[in-house]
């Protein structure tokens, strides 16, 4: 039931990047969104008493009861990505902010 | 009206996802995922009948310990390729926004930086790329890799970038060394197609489970990962933290 928490967070995103104006805050939301994704991705994986999926040297059998490593993997991608459309999200506002001087999207298309 | 349409909206979706999720057979209550019916299942056992022990296991299918490694950069290692191409991707359109780094110079600190705070932050600066090392080349044994390892020696440049206000990184060279990565996580993929039998496939002997110095190509591919990742966040933060020369 915890999961709904997750999707919870990403309606909150969704809600923002529909009502926000301002370019920085899109971009917030979209991280928002972004990240109760991912908690919902791994959350999926979750098993009760399972441990890390790593064999070491207490925990050294793989018969070990371990949570599912898929979801941890897909989403170390999710997240590398993510920064990368943020850095390219926020270079588009820095040039916007050089053109217009603002960062309202109302203001600019006023210009 | 605009915010109570879209609330609606949302509300109308989130309702509409717990809906499809509830009580559906597919989809496990929460902590009660089987794994033996998943194909997660195949990656902890490494495809063997006999237990994975650590320390004892020689040359299983897949080397590392963390398995979690075994699967990015191993099992979907061509999937992890196009991974740090999109990375490369998106530093490439922030350097094109804002032009080139060799004719900018460095944005100024509202603030002048006195000594404690250089002289600190070039202490911590060796700390934090020490962890950073030291995350990428047991990225095959312990949580982290490649990925975490790059962002923490890019966050090292980053302190140096907000605590000195003379600090200018050689970016030329992130370029190269940039390429020069990325270039040769290709070529042990073309080299692992000429000697095994398909692309990135791991053509050196995996080891012992759990030691620093096993599992082949991985360890080699996760540090030539981290110096990509690095160099690449490195030369984004150099990137918003120049501007134009004004005349």
């Amino acid at each position: 039931m915890i999961q709904y928490a997750a999707i919870l967070l990403m309606m909150i995103g969704l809600y923002g990047l529909l009502t926000n104006r301002n370019v920085v805050k899109i971009i917030v939301s979209l991280n928002i969104l972004e990240i109760g994704l991912n908690i919902f991705i791994i959350s999926i994986g979750f098993v009760y008493d399972g441990i890390a999926p790593i064999i070491t040297s207490t925990n050294n059998s793989s018969a070990l009861v371990f949570v599912d490593p898929l979801p941890q993997a897909l989403v170390l991608t999710a997240i590398v990505i993510g920064v990368g459309t943020t850095a390219l999200g926020l270079a588009i506002v820095k040039s916007i902010y050089a053109k217009y001087k603002t960062l309202e999207i109302d203001e600019v298309e006023e210009n | 009206m605009k915010k109570l349409l879209a609330f609606i909206a949302v509300i109308g979706l989130g309702v509409l996802i717990i809906l499809a999720l509830d009580n559906n057979y597919q989809f496990p209550a929460f902590g009660h995922a089987y794994l033996p019916s998943r194909v997660s299942e195949h990656y902890i056992t490494k495809g063997s009948n006999v237990d994975i022990i650590f320390g004892q296991t020689l040359n299983p299918e897949s080397g590392p310990a963390n398995i979690v490694t075994s699967i990015v950069v191993d099992y979907r290692s061509f999937d992890t390729l196009g991974e740090v191409t999109v990375l490369f991707i998106s530093a490439l359109g922030v350097s094109l926004l804002l032009g080139s780094a060799v004719t900018q110079k460095r944005l100024e600190l509202e603030f002048k930086p006195n000594f404690m705070l250089r002289v600190g932050s070039r202490a911590l600066f060796g700390i934090i790329i020490m962890t950073g090392v030291y995350v990428t080349l047991h990225g095959h044994l312990t949580p982290g890799g490649g990925f975490p390892g790059g962002t923490m020696i890019a966050s090292a440049m980053l302190l140096l970038y907000l605590a000195d206000d003379q600090f200018r990184a050689k970016i030329k060279s992130f370029k190269i060394l940039e390429g020069v990565a990325g270039s040769l996580y290709v070529i042990i993929g073309l080299i692992g197609l000429i000697v095994g039998t398909y692309f990135l496939s791991n053509f050196l002997d995996n080891g012992v489970v759990g030691d620093l110095l096993s599992s082949g190509i991985i360890p080699i591919v996760y540090i030539l990962i981290g110096l990509k990742v690095g160099s690449e966040i490195s030369g984004m933060i150099d990137n918003f933290l120049t501007e134009e020369e004004v005349k």
